[in-house]
């Protein structure tokens, strides 16, 4: 039991001083990418092997530990070599030995499992040299893969709780969240709304009784950043939160985590048994006479959850449905009390700022938009996988210099930012510096911060029902617009793919995404129609071709593909004619046969079944 | 005093909860679907959005007025909104609007109309998969394709009556509003009360019609069609015709009725005062005995329901007097005819009332005798007013005629039954009599006010005082049955009805927004009292004469069989599986519904049943696996012989059976 900010610092000192000795220690990701991918089994054959070869390791010792999230998920699962400088990349099982053996006990990298800059053709060593990460500031995510996510002592010898303990010993509430509010730190969960403030909210609302509430129900496809710095440094959230209520004055913190993500949530109630055993949490933390206690509270994975007046009626165990502000939670919360309610990534900036200064946060980003963002990228990009950049940086850069460029040498068409609530930006955006401000200008936004690469093969117009349909099955039904906008704008989308839209249709999806921002109750009605809104106006030309010319110019949408049989190809073997399941397909033994395009229902089945290749399809 | 702009021009206000009500303040009536000032704001339908400059579209219902800010109520902006709202409400909406009961009174159509949604560019969804309607209990049909998910059906369960029988389900477009589990009301605890009814926007929740059987009676010439009206629909069918509320119109019902073709036009205050006879006299034997008290009323058949079903426990209390509406049935079926009325041959009783839940209650089995019931039909407020259109009859110009006799005579005490508080002091002028021999000068209280649900009044009588209370909604009736049974507060006598105001404002009254138009009914129904000639039931003359010819006096054996019944517990779990035979000395019931089983019950029953083993109980005591103490919140439940044990964990299974089996078998097990 840690019972004062002495004692903390000596224990940091100790673990240290027992660390002093290992001077390697072997990193495997356990990121739920990376354990998609194996690196479990990875783990256990290094456990096997490093616990059979200990004496030869003894001279100099090496720690074996799992970690959270490397971020570079595209390549996984990745093992980092500390000590050595050693990132190895897609590493299996059978690689264990050959690692153990060459580089552990010999000194050698193996050079097959580096990664391969395929611009240059240079084998990067470690994650100085690997384009991903050189261009990138990690600063919330440096502890992600670089700690053992279920050892507090890891988390102690990376000075965490230190900033726990500076504010219970030197600072006043009001201090706090004054150095809060001068860091310009706004809220990582899409909105932006600047924490300092927010919390100053909190802190003066009348109430006995306070809560704080750490929004962990990222939910949008292809976003990961929460789930990631919760199970890669669940303590930085925890000591974020318990500066976070210490500030507001708080004495009860909920973590509402989606069910889906199981890792997490085990990390996180692992971190919190640990900080509550040892001291960070509970009563008088740290000698102080500031107590607080926090526990989990997994949702159902209702989309609408992460939105905080629907994610607080979860929690007090009524039907996720948003209620009008005002009153904020700030005034009038979780059972009507004052609370605090923030992001995952908003907390885990927060033990940052108040150890480095609010200058050296606000010395990152842009005039508006300090310190880094986290951001999801996904899609068709290169190098997916989990990433941080200061505020400001353009999204070329991180598509093209940290991403490595669109997959498979396509041409890049669009990004979908902020997920189903955020906006599509085209090639002209690529030098729009990644801030709340630019982007909104924009008629995108931040989000939550998950980007999907577009490439050329994407029909917008599909990429927008697509998002459309998210949204409509994750409406809560409450209020009209939303609840009957987006199930009519999906109609409408899907007749358009289907190819059977008419002119006037593309007036009703403006007008409907008009009324559905202006009309909903909640962020997930008033920002649904952005996908719809930001490609009308970006991409109206691919919409027209649907609705007018008759064709998809991405040959995406099925209704308005057209197969022929190239007569000069043509054997007349009659397999196509055999394989149609709509008997579209006529013709002659050994003569060129014939699509009727009335009849055919554009399965594809007689391009595969062609010996050939004489069938093509046209746009 | 602080000032809001509405359209330009300044409205000062002071303690409005919201821009809406500024608004309307401003003489601006904004469209709503969804609110309901005595229910809390919901913003759901979003029709009431105002712009507010900056600050965007927001919905006037939920935002607080604040001094300075500016509202447009008709920019283009919350113009296009609402109608697009409009178009796709309308889109997901069974339009067959001509056949609907709701045509003329429901407000989607009223808006659709004046905000010129001239056409539905959405092909309607309702078509493609139309949701069966509920029709199974005798009260209400609720429709879900002509829901707009409004949410007041939902909230004024939860808030004023605390039933929480109707809730949202699913997600998205699938959203729908209903009982748990997609069941229909006649499947769960639903009393019947119909003030979903009443908030209902659109004929999505209606009063079910009886007025084909009705007139089908009026047109058979054998048939006696005898009608009774009930106070409160005097003081607000002429709402429908153009009066204002709490205008007496009692004569020009009885003047419709006849032209109808009624054979005898009757007063349901007669029988409210034979019950007030018969209550009055069965609180003061209580009172003397000290039993069973207090007495809880039984006139609202809504609030008979819950009790029933949700408090079983004060069924000793419930008055055993029928309602006035079946003592009625029962007197008319059974004396009519012996009171003079020779002509009378196979009596059809019909009432009319301003309540859904009557028709529940002239249904119930107790009130019938071979199968023919004592109140063959129940129409409401509203269908009368139907029928009187239908039968052409103009209203305003139909002369005042008097009931017939002898049940149309009546007292100002039988009035007041139409209102909260009506009944219990009613009953308090006719014991204070009994036991003084004086009349009541004072009266106990003046009509409640809206929204008041709770009022107690004490009385002096010969130095004993008489404690009183009044509810209205079966939420607050909860809260005062906790206290009495707790012993916190003690009352003599507590009367419930279950609409809010009290019958005024049931289910079967003329549609209304506020709660002050009920007020503005109980007003009327206490003027008629002040002007009575007779204000206290024993001096209804009729009454007397009925006694004299039939009943010889209150509670005695014959009006014990014509004007009492009994209740039974409707707790809806109540099977159970044998687990284990025993000798009948003892037996255990361990719940085993999802809330106990999750907290351990099983194993609860598991480690007892190893306990009986080893003591050698297992043939003595029977032990069986049960459904719902409806003891949730202090699971797992088990019961004893009947005795209830809360928060019987496994860990505490050993405690439990050394204190409570093993202790009754003290002697006789071998132990081990």
């Amino acid at each position: 039991m840690i019972a004062t900010p002495e004692a903390l610092q000596e224990l940091r000192e100790t673990i240290h001083a027992d660390r002093a000795g290992v001077t390697r220690r072997v990193l495997i990701c356990a990121g739920t990418g990376c354990v998609a991918n194996g690196s479990l089994e990875v783990l256990d054959r290094f456990v096997e092997l490093i616990g059979n070869e200990r004496a030869i390791l003894q001279k100099e010792p090496a720690g074996l530990e799992h970690t959270g999230c490397h971020g570079f998920c595209e390549r996984g699962p990745l093992v980092k070599i500390e000590g050595m400088d050693i990132l190895y990349t897609r590493v299996r099982p059978e690689d264990v030995a050959e690692i153990v053996d060459v580089t552990l006990k010999n000194g050698v990298v193996v050079d097959r499992l580096l990664y391969n800059d395929l611009d240059t053709g240079h084998k990067c060593r470690g994650e100085k040299e690997i384009p991903f990460y050189k261009l990138q500031t990690r600063t919330s995510l440096d502890n992600c893969g670089n700690i053992n996510p279920d050892k507090l002592d890891d988390y102690l010898a990376k000075d965490g709780y230190a900033a726990l303990a500076k504010v219970l010993d030197t600072m006043t509430p009001e201090q706090v969240c004054r150095e809060v509010s001068e860091s310009g730190l706004r809220g990582r969960g899409g909105g932006g709304f600047p924490s300092g403030r927010k919390w100053d909210f909190v802190r003066n609302a009348p109430g006995d009784k306070k809560y704080v509430i750490v929004n962990g129900d990222e939910g949008d496809p292809g976003a990961f950043m929460d789930r990631s710095l919760m199970e890669g440094d669940p303590h930085a959230v925890l000591e974020g939160m318990a500066i976070a209520a210490f500030a507001v004055g708080a004495d009860e913190g909920i973590i509402y985590v989606r069910a889906e993500y199981p890792l997490a949530v085990a990390r996180i109630r692992n971190a919190i048994k640990q900080a509550t055993a040892e001291g960070p949490l509970g009563e008088d933390i740290l000698g102080s006479d500031f107590s607080f206690t926090v526990r989990v509270k997994e949702g159902a994975g209702a989309f609408v959850c992460g939105e905080e007046t629907a994610l607080i009626a979860s929690i007090e165990g009524h039907r996720g449905m948003p209620v009008s502000k005002p009153p904020f939670p700030a005034i009038s919360g979780l059972f009507g009390k004052p609370t605090l309610i923030n992001n995952v990534e908003t907390f885990g900036n927060v033990p940052l700022i108040m150890r480095n200064g609010a200058a050296w946060f606000n010395g990152m980003g842009t005039e508006k938009s300090k310190g880094t963002k986290t951001f999801a990228l996904t899609g068709e990009v290169v190098n997916t996988g989990l990433i941080e950049v200061p505020m400001g940086t353009t999204l070329r850069t991180v598509i093209f210099d940290i991403g490595g460029g669109i997959r498979g040498g396509k041409k890049f068409k669009a990004v979908q930012i902020g997920g189903p609530s955020g906006g599509c930006l085209t090639e002209e955006h690529l030098d729009l510096p990644l801030d709340y401000e630019s982007l909104l200008a924009v008629g995108a936004m931040v989000g939550s911060g998950g980007l999907v690469v577009l490439n050329e093969d994407t029909c917008i117009v599909d990429m927008a029902r697509f998002f459309m349909n998210f949204t409509q099955h994750e409406s809560c039904g409450k209020c009209t617009l939303c609840r009957e906008g987006t199930r009519r704008m999906l109609q409408v989308l899907e007749k358009i793919v289907a190819g059977l839209g008419v002119d006037e249709d593309l007036d009703t999806l403006a007008e409907l995404a008009v009324a559905v921002k202006d009309g909903s109750l909640c962020g997930l009605g008033k920002t649904a129609p952005n996908p719809v809104l930001s490609t009308l106006k970006y991409f109206h030309a691919e919409y027209d071709a649907h609705v007018h010319e008759g064709r998809c110019p991405a040959k995406v949408c099925q209704a308005f593909k057209r197969y022929v049989i190239e007569p000069t190809e043509c054997k007349g073997c009659s397999k196509c004619s055999r394989v149609c399941p709509a008997g579209a397909i006529t013709g002659k033994i050994k003569e060129p046969f014939l699509i009727d395009p009335e009849a055919c229902v554009r399965c594809g089945a007689c391009v595969s079944s062609c010996p050939f290749n004489a069938i093509k399809e046209v746009a | 005093m602080s000032q809001m702009i509405v359209d330009g021009r300044p409205v000062e206000f002071t303690d409005e909860p919201n821009i809406l009500e500024v608004v309307r303040k401003a003489g601006i009536e904004l469209p709503t679907l969804c609110y309901q000032a005595h229910l809390s704001s919901f913003g759901a339908c979003r029709m009431c959005v105002v712009d507010a400059g900056k600050r965007g579209v927001v919905t006037s219902c939920t935002t607080p007025p604040e001094d300075g800010l500016s509202v447009e109520t008709s920019s283009p902006r919350v113009h296009n909104v609402r109608k697009v709202a409009l178009e796709l409400l309308l889109a997901a909406h069974d339009r067959n609007c001509l056949t609907c009961e709701k045509s003329n009174s429901c407000k989607l159509q009223d808006y659709s109309e004046r905000y010129g949604v001239d056409k539905v560019r959405f092909f309607n969804s309702t078509d493609e998969a139309k949701q069966p309607l509920d029709t199974g209990n005798p009260c209400l049909v609720r429709d879900p394709n002509k829901c707009v998910l409004c949410g007041n059906c939902v909230r004024v369960c939860l808030e004023h009556q605390g039933m929480n029988i109707l809730d949202f389900s699913h997600r998205g477009s699938k959203v729908e509003v209903g009982p748990a589990f997609g069941k229909q009301l006649h499947e769960v605890d639903c009393i019947y009360c119909g003030q979903c009814a009443t908030v209902c926007p659109t004929g999505a929740i209606m009063v079910k019609q009886e007025i084909a059987q009705v007139t089908k009676a009026l047109n058979d010439p054998t048939k006696t069609v005898v009608f009774q009206v009930a106070p409160a629909v005097r003081v607000g069918l002429g709402e429908l015709f153009g009066l204002a509320p709490g205008v007496n119109v009692e004569g020009k019902i009885v003047a419709a009725l006849r032209r109808m073709g009624a054979d005898r036009v009757f007063d349901t205050n007669f029988a409210a005062d034979l019950t007030i006879m018969e209550e009055a006299n069965e609180f003061l034997k209580r009172f003397t005995e000290g039993k069973n008290l207090p007495i809880f009323t039984s006139c609202c058949p809504a609030w008979v329901k819950a009790a029933e079903q949700s408090f079983p426990e004060i069924i000793p209390h419930l008055s055993s007097c029928r309602s006035p509406q079946q003592m009625f049935g029962s007197v008319v079926k059974k004396f009519l005819t012996a009171d003079g009325d020779k002509e009378a041959t196979d009596i059809y009783c019909v009432s009319v009332m301003p309540c859904s839940a009557k028709k529940f209650e002239a249904g119930r089995p107790e009130f019938a005798i071979d199968g023919v019931r004592d109140v063959d039909a129940v129409i409401t407020t509203q269908e009368l007013a139907r029928m009187i259109r239908a039968y052409g009859l103009t209203f305003a110009n139909l002369p005042d005629e008097a009931f017939d006799q002898p049940y149309g005579e009546s007292t100002g005490a039988a009035v007041i039954f139409g209102a909260s508080g009506g009944v219990a002091e009613a009953a308090l002028r006719t014991a204070y009599k009994i036991l003084t021999g004086n009349e009541l000068e004072l009266d106990l209280w003046k009509t409640a006010a809206p929204g008041e649900t709770h009022r107690e009044a004490e009385v002096n009588i010969n130095g004993t005082i008489i404690r009183i209370a009044t509810v209205n909604t079966i939420k607050a009736a909860d809260v005062l049955i906790q206290e009495a049974l707790n012993g916190d507060k003690k009352y003599h006598m507590i009367e419930v009805m279950a609409c809010p105001g009290g019958c005024v404002g049931g289910a079967g009254q003329p549609p209304h927004d506020t709660l002050v138009r009920r007020a503005e009914r109980a007003q009327g129904l206490a003027a008629i009292d002040q002007h009575c000639k007779h204000r206290q039931s024993h001096n209804n003359v009729a009454v007397q004469e009925l006694y004299n010819r039939h009943l010889e006096q209150p509670n005695s054996h014959e009006a014990h069989e014509a004007l009492h019944t009994e209740y039974t517990s409707r707790r809806r779990i109540t099977e159970s599986i044998t687990i284990s035979e025993g000798s009948g000395q003892m037996d255990i019931a361990i719940c085993v519904g999802t809330c106990c089983f999750q907290q351990g019950s099983y194993d609860t029953m598991q480690k007892l049943n190893k306990l009986l083993r080893t003591h050698h109980l297992e043939g003595q005591v029977e032990v069986k696996a049960t459904f719902c103490f409806e003891n949730c919140q202090k699971g797992p439940n088990i019961a004893v012989n009947g005795k209830l044990i809360g928060e019987a964990t496994p860990a505490k299974a050993e405690q439990i059976f050394n204190d409570e089996i093993l202790t009754e078998f003290a002697g006789e097990c071998a132990g081990v």
